[in-house]
């Protein structure tokens, strides 16, 4: 074969208290696109930021068309040829589209930034990707889809080796992503070197050569993607053998809705986010909003916690209008809710495992109403008992515990509360294994024998497939398609993303 | 029509805009209350009165595009009011030499300030504020008193009046000008000006982009310094004194300036010309103060405060029309994509 | 050796130690520092009596900018409230030479206070309903403020001959103390029960670590804002008073000058993070004690208090520094690079 295009060999890297990254090779060709799979802590985004030298690297060799490199900055690694699309798009939103894509780098005309030479510049250059907007304005005029576009532009434009795509789907529609994976083709053809990052199996499966998996800063290897079982592939991401795999597949029974209805959504929508979802949401009853990113799942949450405004349509709670205008408004409903972004959103960082479990009851309460230390102490610990959570003790600051055990401690917030509706946004991201089939198994059973209303959101597939009793489908923010029993699967799930039309 | 109206509100130039038709309002205004208004020496007199915070303004105008800030800017004009006062009266060196070096330290002084912000990451204002009530301390400890600059060629530099048709402007009037004029084109035209509006975008999508956001964040607070100082030259020509009260409250007037012009409080949005704008509504209030007579002085501040206020307002109302506009856009976006498909 | 390091590290630390650092510092080169006497009539008598007496209204308005620091925002209008509020309770009992009020004191010392309060929610209203940065918001106030108290003082300094004014600042006949150290202590009592009582000191802790968890979790952010920056404003109100009773009169110009500083810097002091977060009341009142204590003493070694703010200036950097993470990592990492070159030599050393 012929030299490859980029050698990563031996590839260390530590940080405080964790080996993030221990011998790890990665090799890429010219005119390949190769996929970087592993669960979330893997080492992907590490082993990626070495390369574009966001982190110093502790050991190891790079060599770039055989040649050693040894980038410190994003700009260094933009000089010998990497570029770097990531999955928030990084780019200026005040700036314009022209100069999104050549600051840095402006042409210059009598010592000045030519501006003319610019806008003509990237004009050509979108309509190669076949975008053809006013560049002048600034990116905040255009949808997400179109920003990733113009990131790569820059990415392209810069003379790039190799282009790194990370998680570059995610918000994107099935229209979009294939216009990107036609410019990522003409790409390849360039004899580019192409690294894809995404946790859309499909699309590692359709457009990928081959996939190296990475699993807790190791390699488990090398693959072609011709010759790798999906399952095979799942089975060597998580590290467990094929059987346990289908072991998981096969979990406890779901639960049975009972009759009474706890809220019910009437064609509701929310100006610019929501356009129409309807739903009835039993208690007892696991229900799971599958969609992309960006599909509004996330949004029609938000809506039914008090988060975004209902605009139009009705949203009722056993029977009565809902009228939610602020989380205090849900909370007083009995409604608790998980946000997506737990560090964002979720846990309290500085505030102890005590305080971050206690706060929603105490905010319910009111900051009249203290709940006595004794008390406190009491519920956390029950908490940390029942959920399981590893702590040195309830003082712990939360911030200094792992993704898993701070996501239970923000369930164990909620279950304080008393909720009969819990939703639950992506509840099992980043965390690992073990903690993810717990969280499944618990709102599984929470519907089970307390009859609490459960949502589940989550971008895995298969995991809702496993745990919820009905799947709501969502697309451009509509609900597309209602699934129950038997059809939840899936296959189903996914040719109702795709659409009937297809 | 109403979209138009959306459209219009969520320009980056809106607030540019309303700032002078609320200055062209406000000088008609005067005309027609005060027949002294007409003469054209009050309007040169608006630069005149006001070339020390048109200086300071450009300066804190580069440090709030990148979401910054400095507070020190009217403490460093007093100083080097005072340091050049002192030298003046106590040495015999040359006026020029004498101005070089209040500007070095007026530099110096902006350079280890956005040294320490960005180096150890630390809140803006609160090392600013520091740096301010250091300068104030600095000033206060060279004399108590007002020293007044009796240096002739200093004294002539003051008096020189240069004649623009029938009225006159001063040499701190040119430097204003010529200030203003240099930062246009740095902001608009080099790629230093451009990586500020880019770090005042997104800090870390700038550093990604490989843009040396450590060394312009640096550059932005020097700029801030050198500003206050050529501004705290323009003031002693001006006041022809150096006294620790100089200045005092110009922090705010140059950020009232700047907002009132359109830049914005967070950073990325804003651009020159807005601010002198900004300065001439200020020297219009004064103006008016000034020829009604009987109101006090003190107005000056609760006026500019007040429409400090409204201004910030308006931008968080712009914000928010803008903010809508764009999901309504990719909504509308999102229906068309449907009914073509 | 665990005690010590458990006291290094524990948030008071900083400030004893400053504390402890100026007292030594006087009690070497002050005579008679530690000396309390008693009067005839009871009242107490001493420098260390006299620090505390000058710094109760720096504590006071320190208790305020703790809870506003902690919600990672920031007053710097308290100096010009502090001159408001002295110029209310002046004007409004009024300048009469027969020492006779125009108003009664107590409506006086309410609208004095009122006021502070109706100014902090101004700087609440723009800092939590218009979302405006906490520095700019109160920027406005803080140089708007003080014209606004010359308005009202008519550019004036307004004496107050009315006798019993005095004693918010001086002793009342039979008390041991000065009345503005009991009205002190009776704030700082009100703030540790009003902590230990309700639930305030979690949220306050809470919006400042993060807002957006806080409003998830359904506290209601806005509201905290506008009660951490409206007590502010009652502090400030207060000090007024006590400031203005000092000098029985209201100086529109120098009322709670660079009292904004020493407060920020009385909070860095005590332990509170300038990014807010974790707040520790207790470091704050020892912080307002330990600069009262820096600039009397400054004060004993001739410096003017125009001049004192370089000195604290200086403070208030070296504090942040301390404070930032940032430089924590940096100096580790040069002790580290230093302890590295350090083995080698040793070992070219050895080699040798």
């Amino acid at each position: 074969m012929a030299q490859a295009l980029l050698e990563m060999r031996n590839i260390d890297k530590v940080f405080p208290g964790v080996k993030a990254l221990s011998n790890v090779d990665f090799t890429l060709h010219a005119g390949e696109i190769h996929s970087l799979m592993g669960e979330n802590g893997a080492g992907k985004s590490t082993l990626v930021k070495v390369l574009t030298g966001v982190y110093p690297r502790d050991g190891g060799t790079v060599r770039l068309n055989g040649e050693e490199i040894n980038p410190r900055t994003p700009k260094e690694a933009q000089e010998c040829g990497i570029s770097t699309v990531y999955q928030e798009v990084n780019l200026c939103t005040n700036l314009t589209v022209a100069e999104n894509i050549f600051i840095g780098r402006e042409p210059k005309k009598y010592g000045l930034i030519d501006w003319k030479e610019i806008n003509r510049r990237s004009k050509e250059l979108l309509k190669k990707l076949s975008v053809d907007i006013d560049v002048t304005k600034s990116l905040d005029h255009y949808p997400v889809a179109i920003q990733q576009m113009v990131a790569i532009a820059r990415a392209v434009d810069v003379d790039a080796k190799i282009l790194i795509l990370d998680e570059p789907t995610s918000s994107l529609d099935e229209g979009e992503t294939a216009r990107l994976f036609k410019i990522v083709r003409q790409l390849q053809q360039r004899g580019m070197g192409i690294i894809f990052i995404s946790h859309f199996l499909e699309q590692i499966y359709e457009i990928c050569d081959h996939i190296t998996i990475l699993r807790n800063g190791e390699l488990v290897g090398a693959y072609e993607v011709a010759k790798l079982p999906r399952l095979e592939l799942i089975a060597k991401m998580v590290g467990k053998d094929l059987n346990d795999v289908k072991d998981m597949d096969k979990m406890a029974e779901k639960s049975v809705p009972h009759e009474e209805v706890f809220i019910e959504a009437d064609h509701v929508a929310s100006f610019g986010q929501i356009a129409d979802v309807a739903l009835q949401l039993h208690r007892g009853e696991v229900m799971g909003f599958a969609g992309l990113l960006g599909s509004g799942r996330t949004e029609t949450a938000e809506m039914m916690f008090g988060l975004k405004p209902v605009t139009g349509g009705s949203m009722k709670i056993k029977g009565k209008e809902a009228g939610l205008r602020h989380p205090m408004d849900a909370m007083k409903a009995k409604i608790a809710f998980c946000p997506e972004d737990r560090k964002l959103a979720g846990i309290i960082g500085d505030l102890t495992v005590r305080e971050n479990i206690i706060l929603a009851l105490q905010a319910l309460d009111g900051m009249f109403r203290h709940i006595p230390y004794d008390k406190q102490v009491e519920l956390a610990d029950k908490f940390i008992d029942r959920l399981k959570i590893k702590v040195s003790d309830r003082e712990q600051l939360i911030k200094n515990l792992s993704g898993g055990n701070q996501q239970k401690v923000i369930i164990a917030r909620w279950l304080a509360a008393n909720p009969e509706l819990l939703i639950l946004d992506e509840p099992t991201r980043g965390i690992d294994v073990g903690t993810k089939t717990e969280i499944q198994k618990m709102a599984v059973e929470l519907a089970k024998s307390q009859g609490m209303a459960v949502v589940f959101i989550s971008s895995e597939m298969d995991e809702m497939v496993r745990t919820c009793s009905k799947l709501i489908v969502m697309r451009d923010r509509k609900k597309v398609a209602e699934l129950t029993g038997n059809d939840i699967s899936s296959e189903g799930v996914m040719r109702a993303i795709a659409g009937g039309d297809n | 029509m109403n979209k138009n109206l959306a459209n219009i509100i969520a320009s980056k130039y809106f607030s540019f805009f309303v700032t002078v038709i609320l200055f062209v309002a406000l000088y008609g205004i005067g005309i027609a209350m005060y027949n002294g208004f007409m003469k054209p020496q009050v309007f040169f007199n608006l630069f005149v009165d006001n070339a020390a915070l048109l200086i300071v303004t450009v300066g804190i105008t580069f440090c709030l595009l990148i979401g910054g800030i400095d507070l020190s800017v009217g403490a460093v004009l007093a100083l080097v009011c005072m340091v050049l006062a002192w030298l003046l009266t106590n040495t015999g060196i040359p006026v020029f030499l004498a101005v070089l070096i209040v500007l070095i330290m007026g530099t110096v002084f902006g350079a280890v300030q956005g040294y320490i912000i960005t180096k150890f990451d630390l809140q803006p204002f609160i090392i600013t504020l520091a740096g301010m009530f250091f300068c104030r301390g600095l000033t206060a400890v060279i004399s108590q008193e007002t020293i007044t600059i009796t240096n002739p060629t200093f004294v002539a530099l003051a008096d020189t009046r240069i004649p623009v048709g029938s009225g006159f402007i001063s040499v701190g009037v040119v430097i204003a000008l010529l200030t203003i004029l240099v930062a246009a084109i740095v902001l608009g035209f080099t790629k230093f000006g451009r990586t500020i509006y880019a770090i005042g975008g997104n800090e870390s999508s700038a550093a990604l982009m490989g843009l040396p956001v450590f060394r312009t964040k640096v550059c932005v607070y020097t700029i801030s310094g050198f500003c206050s100082s050529l501004g705290g030259i323009a003031y002693a020509l001006m006041m022809l004194t150096g006294y620790n009260l100089h200045g005092l409250g110009m922090e705010m007037d140059a950020i009232a300036s700047s907002v009132i012009g359109g830049t914005l409080l967070t950073g990325g949005v804003g651009f020159i010309p807005g601010a002198l704008f900004g300065v001439l509504i200020q020297g219009v209030i004064l103006t008016f103060i000034n020829f009604q007579g009987t109101l006090s002085a003190w107005w000056t501040k609760i006026v500019i405060g007040g429409l400090l206020c409204v201004f910030i307002i308006m931008q968080a109302f712009i914000t928010e029309q803008k903010s809508k506009l764009t999901a309504k856009s990719s909504m509308d976006e999102a229906n068309s994509g449907k009914s073509d498909s | 050796m665990e005690k010590w390091k458990s006291f290094t590290s524990s948030s008071l630390f900083l400030p004893v130690v400053a504390l402890a650092v100026l007292v030594i510092f006087n009690a070497i080169f002050v005579d008679g520092f530690f000396s309390i006497q008693i009067t005839e009539d009871g009242r107490l008598f001493g420098r260390i009596i006299d620090i505390l007496n000058r710094s109760s209204s720096l504590i006071i308005l320190s208790l305020g900018m703790t809870l506003v620091i902690a919600t990672s925002g920031i007053d710097i209008s308290v100096g010009a409230v502090v001159a408001i509020s002295a110029a209310v309770v002046c004007t409004l009992i009024g300048g009469r030479g027969d020492g006779v009020a125009e108003t009664p004191m107590f409506l006086a010392i309410l609208a004095a206070v009122g006021i502070g309060v109706l100014c902090g929610l101004w700087n609440g209203l723009l800092v939590a309903k218009f979302k405006i940065q906490a520095v700019v918001a109160t920027l406005i106030l803080m140089t708007a403020g003080r014209g606004i108290a010359q308005l009202m003082t008519e550019g004036q300094i307004i004496t107050v001959y009315y006798k019993p004014f005095a004693y918010i600042s001086g002793v009342i006949p039979g008390m041991p103390l000065p009345t503005n150290i009991f009205i002190a202590l009776a704030m700082v009592l009100l703030v540790v029960i009003v902590m230990k009582k309700t639930s305030i000191g979690l949220f306050v802790q809470s919006v400042g670590i993060n807002a957006t968890a806080a409003k998830h979790v359904g506290i209601n952010v806005t509201m905290v804002l506008f009660l951490v920056y409206a007590f502010s404003g009652f502090c400030a109100g207060v000090s007024g008073l006590i400031e203005s009773s000092f000098i029985r009169a209201a100086d529109a110009n120098n009322a709670g000058l660079n009292m904004e500083m020493d407060a920020i810097l009385a909070v860095a002091l005590g332990g509170t993070l300038l990014s807010g977060g974790k707040f520790y009341l207790g470091g704050s009142v020892i912080g307002a004690i330990t600069i009262q204590t820096l600039t009397t003493t400054m004060y004993a070694m001739g410096i003017s208090a125009d001049q004192l703010p370089v000195v604290k200036a200086i403070a208030v950097i070296i504090i942040c520094l301390i404070q930032s993470n940032k430089a924590r990592e940096l100096f580790e990492k040069w002790k580290g690079n230093r302890n590295d070159s350090a083995s080698v030599t040793t070992k070219v050393k050895a080699v040798e």
